[in-house]
């Protein structure tokens, strides 16, 4: 049983989707929904566990032995984004049970779930699997399945902002395939160790150059690494609170996941950094992103929104960590993607919260929640200090990595600027905490804290915000081998 | 010993705890107030006499990062530290139940509630075995008073607010912490070590930029530019600038710059290096222009408020000269400043109480009616001052001696020119109230912090637990001029090492 656990990964979640159809009824669905979450949540957690203490796993599919076959290839580098993605996975469909009842119309509900399953499964196959074309495949699953869920959202911008979506996400699944296709063309084969040992023989080819061109806008546009972005916030905004939560706090950090994938792993540092100056590209990219995107945060009046910009920013400095070549600048990258889904899932679930009880996360519908509803609104702090990177959360750790790889680089500047980004979190974090407990409650009719189905979760998550900024070592620690094992490749 | 360490940082938080609890029951709540800061000063004493002996007890906490932990360590410097604020907090804790009552203030439960995770952040900090717990805890002081300054809840109060968070966490976050990081890059730690950490690993180019990022990045020490939340953080309850901002807070941050000074770069690589020349001159500046401020501002509460800016900058130039008097001087006037300013704040909260003023144009002929405060205000600005027979005769000599020691004369004649200006505009108060002539009427209680005037303008005294609590600290300012022994004590022993 044990031996099977990296295929049981993908395909409990992926079975349970259709029965979740089969059942028809809401709550049923949900119910189902959960079990495979959580049945997932603790599959990854014994992987990670078996992969810290073994090494490297490998499954063969069906017994065909790789490169033929397909190969399921865990290291800690993806042990971990598996283990982020499930507990998010868990938490949100724990979560959803009472937000979507409320946020999706009845008959529609058992299709979420189908929905759910399938873009929860997508996100674990691609971090899971060793082959790049079977990327490409769970890549579909995932993303079909996410526009799927954005249109799920009530208003009728949902729609349009899940088309765009789509249409900017099938161009990017494009260009994925396009280089993954130039890479089999050079090459012969799919499976990522394979790839690795022969791709350092045709380095001087330009197809694989080009490959690398179209791999790295592909995956940019993916993650939403500015200018890349633009199709995020409105599918953040308008899709239900549980799938925003979800989305933003899994969807991202897999795709930064494939490109720390493609371009260290198989490619290699050397190629990447040395031969196509990855690093020199991404690094403004990343500040702009830092610091831009953070400036429009502060000027939106819609709480989602802001969030969704929050996250571009964010994504910037994970791009930030992986732009400084080094082991220290790699691990902030890999420790940021465990912390940032931690705190942007507990501030979405937040706004999940105010939504269930209020009906809008306008900032201006948030006056006096704090007193009406202080456990979210409490959750909301806590997940906003982390955010702006108060020490004892894990918002702080992630800062403290980025800038000491900034410093050891010299890059003093560097680090000036994610400070000064960090005050504008601070900015756009403070206007909302502000409204809520300095502006009195208007409306007259009785406003009571969100139920306890919301608010578990939520402070599930929170409670991981706190604990991970006051234990970070064991989380560092993984981090740190994660960004060995990137910088070493998948050959050695 | 640790055990005592332990318990000074949990004994606030569980008395908070017991504050929450017995809401319902002010007279209970209070009693739970006292018992619990009497009970933190009994247990800083005893840390206090283990420390003298010459034990450095140690506990640590958690392991955030790898090498980086959350340690208490308690030393001579943070002890003195850890003794005036919780001693304080007594003496204040007395005040409030005076203070909160006479002026009708409103959530009084969330006051003390907060007032007592304030109290186990400033524990933290005293304590604070390296860089980063320090840090921790400075942060999780700035949000444990917030609440408090934002008391009132006002327009102006939430503006207030936004500017003392906006600068105190700006600095913080933007200096800092790039210098925690930064020596944590150079030395591979950021524990505290007798002599320093950094000598042997860092460019001499590099120092002053790094002694810098801390003096400036503790926005807590108020060093001008950075010195505008101060002054903003007055719109709170008086008890709360009494204690906060003029003792705890901004003790805090002067605490923090000459803890660094001493025990991160080392005083005598500070003076080899001379990277602390341009920062004596910051802090001079500092003091000159705050009591050329304080001069101009006719509100009580903010011409004290500016009088604290000058004078915490007394203790930043001591930690900058880099000798042993300077830094004796320095540690010796954040003892001697907090007993003279608390005195002052609570004099003019229990004006505000009894007669309803804020403004010193209003105060005239007032010491006729209320002699007690306004003698203890006379005491109190003695101290501040630097005059005998009063404890901050102490820190000025040192300080002086310390300035001529480094060589420094300009820096005698900041000193001297900053005593007679606070001398003119701390002594126009008392002599206003004792000697001034009261205007014709009845002057309205003016707006801005003024109270409700629903008991029309009746000098009815200041409350019994207010005027006991301003006698205790004024008395404590006289009986350190004959007895600064055990402060001095302390400062030898971080000294000399």
């Amino acid at each position: 049983m044990s031996a099977h656990l990296p295929v049981l990964q993908v395909v409990v979640p992926l079975l349970a989707a259709p029965f979740c159809l089969f059942l028809r009824r809401g709550r049923a669905a949900w119910g189902l929904a959960v079990l495979a979450s959580l049945a997932s949540w603790v599959i990854a957690l014994a992987l990670l566990r078996r992969v810290l203490a073994e090494g490297v796993l490998s499954y063969a599919i069906g017994d065909w032995v790789p490169p033929i076959g397909i190969e399921y290839r865990v290291d800690v580098v993806n042990a971990w984004v598996l283990l982020i993605v499930s507990t998010i996975g868990a938490a949100v469909s724990l979560y959803a049970g009472t937000s979507v009842e409320r946020e999706v119309e009845a008959p529609r509900i058992p299709l979420f779930y189908a929905a759910y399953l399938l873009c929860l499964s997508g996100l674990l196959g691609i971090t899971i699997t060793g082959d790049v074309f079977n990327v490409f495949v769970f890549l579909e699953i995932s993303s079909l399945s996410a526009y799927a869920l954005i249109a799920l959202g009530q208003a009728r911008r949902a729609l349009t902002s899940a088309f765009r979506y789509l249409i900017m996400g099938s161009v990017g699944a494009t260009f994925i395939v396009i280089g993954i296709g130039l890479l089999y063309v050079m090459t012969g084969t799919l499976n990522m160790a394979d790839l690795a040992q022969l791709l350092p023989g045709v380095w001087d080819s330009n197809t694989v150059k080009v490959a690398y061109g179209f791999l790295a806008v592909g995956f940019c546009l993916k993650l939403a690494l500015f200018p890349l972005h633009l199709w995020l916030p409105n599918a953040y905004t308008y899709a239900p609170s549980a799938v925003t939560a979800f989305m933003a706090s899994t969807a991202t950090k897999v795709a930064v996941y494939m490109l720390l994938r493609f371009f260290l792993s198989i490619f290699g540092a050397p190629f990447s950094f040395g031969v196509m100056a990855l690093d020199r590209v991404l690094l403004p990219l990343a500040l702009v992103a830092i610091v831009s995107m953070s400036l429009v945060a502060v000027f939106q009046v819609n709480a989602k929104r802001l969030l969704a910009y929050s996250s571009v920013a964010q994504i910037g400095y994970m791009i930030l960590g992986l732009s400084f070549a080094t082991a220290t600048g790699l691990t902030a990258t890999v420790l940021h993607l465990f912390n940032h889904a931690l705190m942007k899932g507990a501030l979405f679930m937040a706004l999940g919260c105010v939504m269930y009880r209020v009906g809008s996360v306008h900032i201006n519908a948030m006056a006096g929640l704090g007193r009406r509803m202080p456990w979210t609104m409490g959750a909301f702090v806590v997940g906003g200090l982390s955010l702006v990177g108060v020490p004892l959360t894990v918002g702080f750790v992630s800062k403290w990595y980025l800038i000491l790889a900034a410093l050891e680089r010299g890059w003093w500047p560097v680090a000036v600027l994610v400070l000064l980004a960090s005050l504008l979190a601070l900015v756009y974090v403070w206007r909302v905490v502000e409204v809520a407990y300095f502006r009195e409650f208007p409306g007259e009719e009785e406003t009571r804290e969100a139920p306890w189905t919301l608010l578990g979760p939520t402070w599930a998550l929170v409670a991981l915000n706190l604990y991970f900024g006051i234990d970070a070592a064991r989380t560092a620690d993984i981090a740190r081998r994660a960004a060995e094992v990137l910088m070493a490749g998948i050959g050695s | 010993m640790t055990t005592y360490l332990l318990l000074a940082m949990a004994v606030p938080v569980v008395g908070a705890g017991f504050i929450a609890l017995l809401r319902r029951s002010p007279n209970a709540r209070e009693a739970a107030s006292l018992v619990t800061a009497g009970a933190l000063f009994a247990i800083v004493l005893r840390i206090h006499g283990a420390v003298s002996g010459g034990a450095r007890p140690e506990v640590v906490l958690a392991e955030p990062l790898p090498g980086i932990r959350i340690a208490l360590e308690a030393e001579p410097l943070g002890v003195l530290f850890a003794l005036i604020a919780s001693f304080l907090w007594i003496v204040t804790t007395a005040y409030s139940i005076g203070y909160m009552r006479g002026h009708h203030e409103k959530n009084q439960t969330r006051f003390y509630l907060f007032f007592a995770f304030a109290i186990a952040s400033v524990m933290g900090v005293a304590f604070a075995g390296n860089l980063f717990t320090l840090f921790a805890f400075y942060e999780v002081l700035s949000l444990a008073t917030f609440p408090l300054v934002t008391h009132a809840g006002t327009e102006k109060a939430k503006r207030a607010g936004r500017v003392y968070l906006g600068v105190l966490f700006s600095t913080s976050v933007v200096f800092q912490l790039l210098g925690i990081i930064w020596v944590y890059a150079i030395a591979g730690t950021v524990d505290f070590e007798p002599g320093g950490i950094l000598r042997g690993n860092v460019a001499a180019g590099l120092v002053p930029v790094l002694l810098g990022l801390f003096v400036f990045g503790i926005g807590k020490a108020a060093v001008m530019p950075f010195h505008r939340w101060l002054p903003a953080a007055m719109v709170a309850p008086t008890p709360v600038s009494a204690l906060l901002h003029a003792v705890a807070v901004v003790k805090a941050g002067v605490f923090a710059v000459l803890k660094i000074t001493v025990y991160v770069f080392g005083i005598e690589f500070v003076a080899e290096t001379g990277a602390s020349v341009w920062l004596m001159w910051a802090a001079a500046a500092t003091i000159i222009l705050g009591s050329l401020v304080a001069f101009t501002r006719d509100n009580l509460k903010a011409r004290l408020a500016y009088s604290t800016v000058s004078q915490l900058s007394y203790v930043v130039l001591g930690a900058m000269l880099a000798n042993g008097l300077g830094v004796i001087g320095s540690g010796m006037h954040i003892a001697m400043h907090a007993f003279g300013k608390i005195t002052l704040f609570f004099c003019a909260g229990a004006i505000m109480v009894a007669a309803h003023k804020s403004e010193v144009s209003q105060l005239n002929g007032l010491g006729r009616t209320m002699p007690v405060t306004f003698a203890a205000f006379l005491i109190g600005t003695l101290s501040i001052v630097g005059l005998p027979p009063t404890g901050g005769a102490w820190s000025k000599w040192f300080l002086g001696v310390g300035s001529v020691e480094a060589g420094q004369t300009g820096l005698v004649a900041v000193l001297m020119l900053s005593s007679l200006l606070s001398l003119a505009y701390l002594l126009e108060i008392p002599v206003r109230g004792f000697f001034g002539k009261e205007a014709g009427g009845h002057g309205e209680a003016n707006g801005d912090g003024g109270a409700p005037g629903h008991d029309d303008h009746a000098h009815h005294g200041a409350p019994a637990w207010s005027v006991a609590a301003i006698a205790v600290t004024a008395a404590a300012c006289v009986a350190l001029f004959v007895y600064p022994e055990p402060f001095y004590r302390l400062m030898t022993m971080v000294a000399g090492q």
